[in-house]
């Protein structure tokens, strides 16, 4: 087991400075100078060649790439270019208020879409099973920003349950930010419910239909226990992948829901950065995601492989 | 009126007059067509029949498990007296806690690949209301019961750590849990070596003598069947056509359809220059068609009008209890005539003035694995004659399959080591082959399903093939293809159509098409009859002959069947560990005096003639090639092992009599003392 833990996040680093990499290579391959992108084409020169190098932009590229690789691994992105502030700081708070939004919806995401799963998968093609299957197709291809404000002007404005700027003020108590949170969180809970339930239940079906199954079935055991003690655990691992992907993306931030309920999430960080060409930022909150992203598929590795003794014995020989 | 041996009211199973339909696509469809049988307590009934003839689905409804678009139309299946067809869920799921359990086919799929030996076996004594701690004490005694290695540790392990033999010891072990009164062992030892397959049948042979339950026993391996049970039902599109006490059954069968099954196993030492072997034209009749007579009549060979008209009634034979027949005819059962000898014998004739084609000089292979070499092939010497058949035993991780893809460069050998053919070398690696050489030598393999590419007409299939193999194009190819498909007997309209249309006979005659399409010199044949019913195997092996008697090619044939592979070869090669321990004439290799472990390999053959062969009994596993033993690499496990001296040194591949060598210390002399003498 610790040598597969140490594998993973050998791979995990390896990942990290590719990821890395790659960044650097979009910001720089791009023609012209940073400082004239950000300056205009209207700005003197002096004034370019000084903003670059107060930038450092003006260095040789592999010192700037071994700065670049040097921030990732110390979080140190500098200052942004448009406000001056610590880079960190911004990237930080962005993530914290992300990862609230995300977190309030998988808590509601997770039990219902796996229990939906599980349902379905034990009415295979009886009319309860289609419903889900169905309502979980047109959950999941409905684009988010849309269902976003289609709740907004149903619930915020029209019934007024919620908030239509989901940034809660400063001090608000943690029930008082459910009241901001909760409907932009229910987009997310409908764009992921049909994806998690369906591959819950094609796991389940698969699982139920195993050699296995029928030997605990054939034991005397009901089906609840069958359910419990033998189907589960061997038939989430791709649903467990499947959320562990999912969290990646939604830290990332959703910008479609962002955007509609002007939060001040990642998503929005992001876009205003590209906006405002403030690459220090663009650099720290891309590599941020890449680094939840990375943390929750790690995570999800390893509870497949607490669960699935195959991959931990074998992949650790 | 039924005749039984054993009455309803104290049978431990009653299976009475059993429908079973499945849903097609909306429309349900018949498997049972009626079925009847009692199996007594004790008593151990076995099923036969080829694939699709019900006796699987007879076996789960009995215990009332049927796939979810199955449902019991009509009829009653009795367990020691209650009805299981009219259980409620609760009942049924305490009837399965406490009085049957079921043995499966494939073991290591049976059971849950992520929970502990441990817990899986203790989860049946929780089931009868054991505490935990108890349970678990009790697992361990149910796996000291099946006599497994080390059952401590067996329990901490997980089923993918096991072998086969020890996954279908637990697997038994689990389903004596609650001492059943009915036991279903379907297909128990499919998919395990003969030597596994042996150790198996004797511990349930062991442990019915421990329990009274009554046993079903499902098996397509005839000799199974007769070698484990009392009294046997044939079955044949989902009804039982033949039923009696399995030595009459076997020895003067009274229904054609069970003539042919056996006509159609090579037996008796059978060869193919002696004759060919019995095949039965057509097919099995689809699930859910019409039969209203007998349901054999399209495929009898005696079939009258009658048989058209009356459906036959259960005729008894003899004045045997429970022996019946259900054939109009049974009086005219000598009429059914012999397959005529289509193989030109005199073309099959021994082969000793045939030029060599193939010859193999210290070959071996080496696998590396983490730095750490695994010898799999050591220094194998090998030839093989123009239009001879090689046959090649041994179990599986002897190094049967390996020796194959060596010398067709699918792996390349070690240096040192060459393979050539007609005279000249071969490159190690078929990538390097010239076009000549590839043609040369072509593989069929094991299952013709994942061999033939599912997209693609048969037509396709074979065009790719000539044009691949051979450089022919266009019209020239195609009047190829329509030749090859003409000698392989299929029929033109089978050429338009894509492998999943075809029975798994056909499919296989395609892989055989396609393997022949450049007209190789030798055709490597990895167990190409084993997926097969022994009716389709006999058509497959009557074909390689024909193929071989007009086209002199040689064969090496890899299989673990002993009757096929003395059917079929003239020579026969015996691997164990990557080493060949015995290598000669087929007679020589058949009658002894014989290396010890082919001793052993024979006596683990069931003889579906009930001949009593010498038992000797192989302990433990194959070990694995990574840590050969010292000495003779077999010693450990060898019955006749000398201390002091095999443990030692290896034996040499020595010539003991005229092409007939092996790798043993004992003298030849010593060895048919021995083998004589039990």
């Amino acid at each position: 087991m610790r040598r597969f833990l140490l594998k993973r996040v050998a791979s995990a680093l390896i990942t990290l400075w590719l990821l890395a990499t790659i960044v650097f290579l979009i910001v720089n391959v791009l023609p012209g100078d940073v400082g004239r992108k950000i300056l205009g084409p209207f700005a003197p020169k002096e004034e370019v060649a000084a903003f670059n190098h107060r930038l450092g932009t003006d260095r040789p590229l592999l010192a700037q790439y071994f700065t670049s690789i040097r921030r990732v691994f110390t979080l140190d992105f500098g200052n942004s270019f448009q406000s001056g502030q610590d880079v960190k700081s911004i990237i930080f708070s962005a993530l914290f208020r992300s990862g609230k939004l995300a977190l309030l919806a998988f808590v509601i995401t997770i039990p219902i879409s796996i229990a939906a799963g599980i349902f379905a998968a034990r009415r295979q093609d009886k009319l309860a099973d289609r419903v889900v299957v169905n309502v979980g197709l047109a959950s999941s291809s409905i684009p988010e920003f849309v269902t976003a404000a289609v709740l907004l002007s149903i619930f915020c404005v029209h019934w007024k349950l919620g908030k239509v700027f989901a940034n809660p003020p400063p001090g608000t108590s943690v029930i008082g930010q459910l009241e901001y949170l909760l409907v932009p969180a229910m987009a997310m809970v409908i764009a992921y419910f049909g994806y998690i339930a369906r591959m819950t239940r094609a796991g389940v079906i698969g699982a139920l239909q195993s050699d296995y199954a029928r030997t605990a079935t054939m034991k005397g055991l009901s089906d609840n226990q069958v359910m419990r003690r033998h189907i589960l655990r061997n038939a989430l691992g791709p649903t467990i992948t499947v959320i562990s992907v999912q969290i990646g993306y939604l830290f990332g931030g959703i910008i479609g829901v962002e955007k509609v309920f002007n939060y001040a999430g990642l998503g929005s960080t992001m876009l205003t950065a590209v906006g405002a060409k403030d690459i220090p930022v663009l650099q720290g909150a891309v590599l941020l995601v890449g680094i939840v992203y990375m943390l929750s598929t790690l995570a999800a590795d390893l509870l497949i492989a607490y669960l699935n003794p195959r991959v931990r014995l074998e992949t650790a020989r | 009126m039924t005749i039984t041996s054993a009455p309803a009211t104290t049978a431990a199973l009653s299976v009475e007059d059993l429908h079973v339909t499945y849903n097609v696509r909306g429309i349900e469809r018949a498997v049972l067509r009626g079925v009847t049988f009692h199996v007594a307590p004790g008593e151990a009934y076995g099923l036969v029949g080829e694939s699709g003839c019900g006796k699987s689905t007879t076996a789960y409804a009995a215990l009332r498990y049927l796939p979810r678009n199955g449902t019991i139309s009509s009829g009653r299946v009795l367990v020691a007296g209650d009805d299981v067809t009219a259980m409620k869920s609760s009942q049924l799921r305490s009837f399965r806690a406490n009085r049957a359990s079921m043995v499966y086919q494939d073991p290591g799929q049976a059971m849950n690949p992520s929970l502990r030996i441990g817990r899986q076996v203790a989860e049946c004594f929780t089931l009868l209301g054991q505490p935990d701690k108890q349970a678990h004490e009790s697992a361990l005694e149910a796996l000291k019961k099946v006599r497994i290695a080390a059952p401590e540790s067996v329990l901490e392990r997980y089923p993918f750590q096991l072998s086969g033999g020890m996954q279908q010891r637990v697997v038994i072990a689990m389903a004596l849990a609650k001492d059943p009164k009915l036991l279903v062992l379907d297909e128990p030892t499919t998919g395990l070596d003969a030597t596994v397959e042996a150790e198996v049948l004797d511990l349930v042979r062991m442990l019915r003598q421990e329990s009274d339950a009554a046993v079903l026993l499902i098996a397509h391996n005839l000799g199974i069947i007769r070698s484990m049970c009392d009294r046997v039902g044939v079955m044949y599109a989902g009804k039982i056509v033949e039923e009696g006490p399995s030595h009459q059954v076997f020895d003067s069968p009274q229904h054609p359809y069970t003539v042919g099954l056996l006509r159609s196993l090579p037996r008796h030492g059978v060869r193919k220059t002696e004759r060919a072997l019995a095949t039965i034209p057509g097919i099995l009749p689809l699930i859910g068609t019409d039969l209203p007579t007998c349901v054999f009549v399209d495929r009898c060979p005696i079939a009258t009008e009658l048989c058209r008209t009356v459906e036959p009634p259960e005729v008894p034979v003899g004045n045997v209890p429970g022996r019946f027949t259900r054939c109009h005819h049974s009086d005219r059962i000598g009429d059914i005539p012999q397959e005529p000898v289509n193989v030109d014998i005199a073309m099959l004739a021994p082969v000793d003035d045939n030029p060599e084609v193939l010859e193999l000089s210290h070959v071996s292979k080496t696998f590396r694995q983490r730095g750490k070499a695994i010898p799999a092939l050591v220094d194998v010497e090998l030839n093989l004659a123009e239009g001879e058949t090689l046959g090649i035993v041994g179990e599986s991780g002897s190094g049967k399959s390996t020796l194959a893809k060596t010398m067709l460069g699918i792996e390349s050998l070690d240096s040192g080591g060459l393979v050539s053919l007609d005279g000249h070398g071969l490159q190690a690696s078929t990538v390097r082959r010239s076009a000549e050489d590839k043609r040369s030598m072509q593989m069929v393999f094991q299952n013709p399903d994942s061999a033939l590419n599912r997209a693609w007409s048969v037509r396709r299939i074979l065009l790719r093939s000539v044009h691949k193999l051979t450089g022919i194009k266009g019209a020239e190819a195609n009047k190829r293809v329509e030749d090859l498909a003409e000698h392989l007997r299929l029929t033109p309209r089978h050429l338009d159509l894509k492998p999943r249309q075809l029975s798994g006979g056909l499919k296989q005659r395609v892989a055989i098409a396609r393997a022949f399409a450049g007209d190789p010199r030798i055709v490597v044949c990895d167990e190409p009859t084993s997926a097969l019913d022994v009716s389709v195997q006999a058509a497959i092996l009557n074909l390689l002959a024909d193929l071989q008697s007009a086209q002199r090619t040689s064969y090496v044939f890899i299989t673990h069947d002993m009757g096929v592979v003395r059917y079929l070869a003239d020579r026969i090669a015996v691997m164990y560990l990557g080493r060949i321990q015995e290598i000669g004439l087929t007679d020589d290799i058949f009658k002894g005096p014989h290396h010890p472990y082919t001793e052993a390999l024979l006596s683990a053959v069931p003889s579906v003639d009930g001949e009593i062969t010498t038992r000797i009994r192989l302990d433990g596993e194959i070990p694995s090639p990574a840590n050969p033993p010292s000495g003779c690499v077999f010693h450990p496990r060898c019955p006749r092992a000398i201390a002091g001296v095999c443990e030692v040194t290896e034996p040499p591949l020595v010539e003991v009599s005229f092409g007939h060598a092996m790798r043993c210390h004992i003298p030849l002399e010593e060895l048919r003392v021995l083998q004589q003498g039990e």
